[in-house]
């Protein structure tokens, strides 16, 4: 009775109800654009939940399918690319391939150390929007030279020595957009390579400077045959939005190789709002890309490669299965190098990096901040001091242990799948936990026969 | 000289190239005659010797594309992409070219006599262009470095987004690309001038030319600028 002009308690209670629409991320992002003028750049891929490949499970061997020795049988890894033209197809002892990130991006001691762990591992690494390195040409047995709208340091010499050409049509973290490269990576040498003054804030074309559309695509092809004698595999690779209808488009221009990016693919530097939102998932772009193929009778013939957040030897498992004839990994490779883990080592110490993930205003295992150059871990960086944090050998070998763990885990699944070779891996042994995933991937959602959109009635 | 023919009404554009892809030494001081080229693609691409080619009628798409050292002639209409990222050398179209004519290109020296097609000289990487006649809309497109000598007019966006590629034209500019600007010649520039419309054989008086380069506004992000692009 005393206390009848108060409130009741609980509307003291301090009120935190969060929006779901003006959630606190949008709110900084508001905040943030109101104070710049000018839209977020950051690097990796799109961060959002999207269905992807923890979506699918493996039906594996009991008792009407029969398994392999998981240990003891073979099962073969090996993985041909460029059958369809090409004189001298790329061979690979793993179908897990090292995505194109340029020198510039990452720095030369990274790029040494990708083109170390690939020919231990008997796989290939990609040149990026950049050139080529002497540091990874010298250190890849087998290298991927792209061909990028820029044309930044492309010269006849290193399509000459390259093992294979990538036709970069887009890449899945930004479809239709150009590469960046801020200021401060650009140093001298990446400057000279890319004949660039120095500092500049460099945004690259995003369209080929020489050709426009399929038809002329055709005859572009056709100019690297003829320049290279027609002995390398020509890739051509598209950032996963149209995939269908890109994918046999590349395939009649000419292309020995298609390589699909989904959009949890990432980049060293571009806007959020296409990080975010252009493109479609991996997971969705990879039945898309089967189904063209399957389309213009060209499954083992042409051969598919799908990148764009491949992390486990089970998403390559997935991928495979799907029907990719190989992937490429990009981010995860990064990540095996140090990219957001807390410490380096240097030295053959270890050293802690959080002060200077701290200056960029993060913490290891949020960083996104590639496009700074000031990587705590010395991946994404041309900065003098910090490029030492990564050595080469070192680097090397954290690269080869993680495709040597992601290699036998897909061959774990595949003999429990009762396959002798990872390419036996087909989508029937694969269900969807979810029916976005059941949907896109094309494969019935667990424990039903139903693939959304198909076999209706 | 040692002569060569490849009539590519009865031999392929593959014989032909295979041939200029010998080795350096057996190349060096040959002339090789292109008969009947009927437009096709891909003619001399990526040759990497001191070799001579006159090609006898009309080139289609990226012909003498990528070129190291040679000296292409076509006697006649080179369709898109000719001398496209071309190294060293020269090479001089006796006609017309298409789009992207010295696209990317890093070195060397394209002279086109007739009018070239749009994006001439797009992304240009320290060759030389001179164009006898005109050139098409977005010339000179993202140009980083090279020269682009234009005796006729310019289209549209002339030099857009250049960095530090240089353009002259002795004629109208339609208009001036994005961060594109007119500039005074310099002595330097009559010089360069001269020297390329002498290599060109082309009689212009340098001092008749406008200079365009970067106004380099759009080097740097500037978060308070309006964006412009």
């Amino acid at each position: 009775m005393s206390n009848s002009t108060e409130h009741p308690i609980h509307f003291k209670r301090l009120q935190r109800e969060e929006s779901a629409s003006f959630d606190r991320s949008t709110l900084d992002y508001i905040h943030r654009a109101s104070s710049t003028g000018l839209y977020e750049i950051r690097g990796l891929g799109a961060k959002r939940k999207l269905p992807h490949f923890d979506d699918l499970v493996f039906l594996t061997a009991s008792l009407s399918r029969y398994p392999l020795e998981g240990y003891r049988e073979k099962c073969s890894t090996r993985t041909v690319l460029g059958t369809r033209f090409a004189k001298k197809p790329v061979v690979l002892d793993t179908p897990i391939t090292i995505a194109g990130m340029s020198f510039g991006a990452l720095s030369a001691n990274v790029k040494e150390a990708l083109g170390k762990a690939a020919t231990a591992m008997g796989t290939t690494t990609t040149t990026g929007d950049g050139g080529m390195t002497s540091e990874e040409r010298q250190s890849s047995k087998t290298l991927v030279y792209q061909c990028l709208p820029s044309r930044y340091g492309f010269n006849p010499d290193d399509v000459r020595r390259a093992d294979a050409i990538e036709i970069v049509l887009g890449q899945g973290a930004k479809p239709g957009g150009g590469g960046m490269l801020l200021g401060q990576k650009v140093n001298p040498r990446v400057a000279q390579m890319r004949t660039l003054p120095q500092g500049v804030d460099q945004r690259s074309a995003s369209r080929h400077p020489d050709w426009t559309g399929p038809d002329d695509l055709t005859i572009k092809i056709q100019e690297l045959r003829e320049l290279t004698d027609w002995e390398k595999p020509i890739y051509v690779k598209v950032g996963a939005t149209r995939v269908f209808n890109d994918v046999k488009l590349a395939v009649h221009a000419g292309a020995d190789v298609v390589v699909v990016d989904g959009m949890q693919g990432g980049t060293a530097a571009t806007q959020t709002c296409f990080i975010e939102h252009a493109g479609i998932p991996t997971l969705a772009a990879v039945r898309q890309a089967v189904a063209a193929l399957q389309d213009l009778d060209m499954i083992g013939k042409v051969q598919l490669i799908v990148s764009g957040g491949i992390r486990t030897g089970a998403d390559v498992a997935k991928a495979l299965a799907l029907g990719a004839d190989a992937v490429a990994i990009g981010q995860g490779v990064l990540m095996a190098l140090g990219c957001n883990r807390d410490s380096y080592q240097q030295g053959g110490q270890t050293h802690s990096a959080e002060a200077d993930y701290t200056a960029l205003g993060t913490q290891a295992g949020y960083c996104h901040h590639c496009h700074t150059g000031k990587c705590p871990v010395g991946v994404t960086t041309q900065d003098v001091i910090l490029e030492q944090r990564l050595e080469p050998d070192n680097g090397a070998k954290h690269v080869k242990n993680y495709l040597k763990t992601l290699t036998m885990e897909l061959t774990t699944l595949a003999r429990a799948c009762g396959k002798q070779d990872v390419h036996h891996l087909e989508p029937e042994d694969l269900v969807a936990l979810t029916v976005e995933a059941a949907a896109m991937a094309k494969v019935p959602l667990a424990g039903t026969q139903w693939i959304p959109g198909h076999n209706l009635g | 000289m040692e002569n060569l023919t490849f009539d590519l009404s009865r031999q392929s554009v593959r014989e032909l190239n295979q041939h200029l892809h010998g080795r350096p030494e057996s190349l060096l001081g040959q002339h090789v005659e292109v008969l009947h080229p009927d437009g096709a693609h891909n003619i001399a691409v990526g040759i990497n010797a001191p070799v001579s080619v006159t090609i006898k009628g009309h080139a289609g798409y990226y012909a003498a594309g990528m070129n190291k050292f040679a000296d292409v002639t076509i006697e006649g209409s080179a369709s898109t992409g000719v001398a496209e990222n071309m190294m060293s050398g020269k090479v001089h179209v006796k006609g017309f070219a298409s789009n992207g004519a010295g696209a990317s290109a890093h070195g060397g020296l394209l002279v086109i006599d007739g009018d070239a097609g749009l994006r001439c000289g797009i992304s240009l990487k320290g060759g030389d262009i001179v164009v006898g006649g005109s050139v098409g809309s977005f010339s000179g497109f993202m140009a980083q470095a090279g020269r682009m000598v234009i005796c006729g007019n310019a289209g549209d966006a002339l030099g857009d987004s250049l960095y530090e590629a240089v353009i002259y034209v002795k004629g109208e500019i339609k208009s001036l690309g994005a961060d594109a600007q007119l500039e005074p010649l310099t002595e330097a520039d009559t010089t360069a001038l001269a020297d390329l419309l002498a290599q060109a054989g082309l009689g212009h008086a340098p001092t008749d030319f406008k200079r365009v380069a970067s106004a380099r506004s759009l080097y740097h992000w500037n978060a308070d600028a309006d964006q412009d692009y």
